[in-house]
């Protein structure tokens, strides 16, 4: 079964045609990647899922809920959940208050209730902060809890984002270039704890992802693009040993 | 620091015991100083809310004082309302012109922001001048006093005590905002706003309640100067007033209701503490303002978002209670 379906998506800026007709789906529990060159529209097809782009064509769906015309935060509450791929942390906050940003969307607490602190409101927050140390506790960062994001190691902040992101309890997550900056042992750690999302919250996963080595580990499902449009996909094994794919992206790069 | 946390309801009460006291010791003149210092501590706050926790430049917010001291003048002495059957309509005026200001500017980030702001509060004055029912540029005066049962407020002291309750109010209103998932919205979209749109805060729903929420204390503190003055004129609601609204909080420190309080003293007192000094005042006041900003630009009491000592660094495991992270 499908949790997200892309139907000829067609984004346009000006007289630059960014994705062209793309059609895609990401089955339900599967960790999935979109790879391809440099500019070949990736994080403008993450832009247009998550909200931050408006589409000039097509359509998105996820699990029957229609994601276009919708604002980001909306799309947020609806279950998608995403990093960015230059970190977007609240750089001065602490750890704490950085994932529980997340839980935002799943509470509803009002003004009144912060100002007479009602009972409903202290149990919420009482769950919001639960919530925050389960994925604090889950990707690995416990001991750096109080201390401000920008203070945090670089490869512990992207593991942030990803705490932040689960913390509002996704369907499926997006994950932006969850590799980019880290070294050999941080990669073999995302890897393990892409997986744990997968296994242990049954999050399904799609991402966009340079490191060809981390793809072929974790991806069950790979869509390669190139100026936009689809050129290939199926398995690591299938797409790797696709022409079109070897010259459009593997063959300009050393990447294996 | 931890001492002070510990002994944080202590010093709180001393703190508010001192207040209450004061009006005994001091003589009439620091009376008022003190009735304005409260004022501002009020008007501080509520900018606080969005300059502080939102990160929206506001360089118009006298125009909301001004909203709640016409509000109040206008109902006691055209229409003769009882000063507290006001307030409720000052603050619903108020989020009016809050969502007034806000809603244009929501796609704009700061100094374009600021500009816009400013021209609400000069728009907001100018009307005060040319509009009858706001009795022009002499402004409306005869402004009866507010009645608690049978007794009249009247005396300096009677509105020290009046004011003295409205900041502490506003205090414990900003605090609880600042502490509940709508205070941390505001400050994730003060730290980045993409990011928290992306979190699933509707940045526009929230940002409207934070033009609001401040637009509300910022009348109340508006309605309050109208009954304690009895006369009101647009010279009040000025761009220079906005600025040293402004000027408390920044001096303060952004988001830190601490900060914000010792801010609207120093504005307050600065001034007069200098009028010894006479012709050098608004000199010295102004370079220890610049020397201040140079060597603190955070401000005299910052907010805290994280962990005072190093040392919780390495023996986190077997904690399980956060420290309590003030903002």
């Amino acid at each position: 079964m499908s949790i997200l379906t892309v139907k000829n998506l067609k984004l346009q800026f000006g007289g630059l045609l960014a994705v062209d007709d793309l059609s895609f789906t990401v089955e339900k529990n599967s960790i999935s990647s979109i790879i391809g060159p440099n500019g070949a529209g990736k994080t403008s097809v993450f832009n247009m899922i998550t909200g931050f782009y408006r589409p000039t064509g097509g359509e998105i769906i996820l699990d029957g809920d229609s994601l276009i015309n919708k604002k980001p935060s909306k799309i947020t509450s609806l279950g998608m959940a995403r990093t960015f791929q230059n970190l977007r942390l609240f750089p001065n906050l602490s750890v704490l208050d950085n994932v529980k940003s997340g839980m935002h969307c799943r509470t509803k607490q009002t003004v009144w209730g912060a100002l007479f602190r009602t009972k409903n409101q202290k149990t919420e927050e009482q769950l919001i902060e639960e919530v925050a140390r389960e994925c604090i506790d889950f990707v690995g960062i416990r001991k750096y809890t109080n201390r401000a994001a920008k203070n945090l190691p670089y490869g512990e902040q992207r593991y942030l984002e990803i705490a932040r992101a689960l913390a509002t309890k996704p369907k499926i997550i997006l994950l932006d270039e969850p590799a980019a900056g880290l070294n050999f042992e941080e990669k073999q750690y995302l890897i393990n704890l892409i997986r744990r999302i997968r296994d242990e919250f049954n999050i399904t996963v799609l991402m966009i992802e340079h490191d060809m080595a981390l793809i072929k580990q974790i991806s069950e499902h790979i869509t390669v693009i190139d100026y936009g449009c689809k050129i290939a996909e199926g398995t690591p094994h299938e797409v790797l040993q696709d022409e079109k794919v070897i010259e459009a992206y593997l063959g300009k790069e050393d990447a294996v | 620091m931890k001492k002070f946390m510990k002994n944080k309801k202590q010093s709180l009460s001393l703190l508010i015991i001192v207040m209450l006291v004061l009006p005994f010791v001091l003589n009439i003149y620091w009376l008022d100083v003190l009735t304005f210092v409260l004022f501002y501590v009020v008007l501080a706050q509520g900018l606080n809310i969005v300059v502080g926790y939102t990160g929206l430049l506001d360089l118009g917010y006298a125009a909301f004082f001004a909203v709640g001291a016409y509000t109040t003048a206008i109902l006691m002495t055209t229409f003769h309302w009882s000063f507290w059957l006001t307030l409720p309509v000052a603050f619903l005026f108020a989020v009016v012109a809050g969502v007034i200001v806000g809603a244009p500017t929501l796609r704009l980030r700061s100094d374009y922001l600021a500009i816009v702001t400013l021209g609400f509060g000069e728009i907001v004055r100018i009307l005060a001048i040319n509009l009858e029912i706001t009795g022009s540029a002499s402004g409306i005066y005869g402004i009866p006093r507010p009645t608690i049962g049978s007794y009249v407020l009247s005396t300096q002291k009677d509105f020290y005590y009046l004011i003295l309750v409205v900041a502490i109010l506003s205090i414990i209103i900003v605090y609880r905002l600042g502490n509940s998932r709508i205070g941390r919205a505001w400050v994730y979209i003060r730290e980045d706003e993409d990011a928290a749109e992306a979190m699933g805060i509707n940045r526009i729903r929230l940002k409207l309640l934070s033009y609001a929420s401040g637009a509300v204390i910022g009348s109340f503190a508006g309605s309050v100067f109208a009954v304690k003055m009895t006369a009101i004129a647009p010279l009040s609601f000025s761009f220079q007033q906005s600025v040293m609204i402004l000027l408390a909080v920044v001096l303060g420190g952004l988001g830190s209701i601490r900060g914000v309080v010792v801010g609207a003293a120093l504005v307050i007192v600065l001034p007069e503490i200098l009028r010894g000094v006479d012709d050098w005042r608004h000199l010295i006041f102004g370079v220890s303002l610049i020397v201040m900003m140079v060597f603190r630009p955070q401000g005299i009491w910052p907010a805290k978002h994280e962990a005072d000592d190093e040392d919780d660094l390495e023996e986190d495991e077997s904690k399980d209670k956060k420290q309590s992270v003030p903002v």
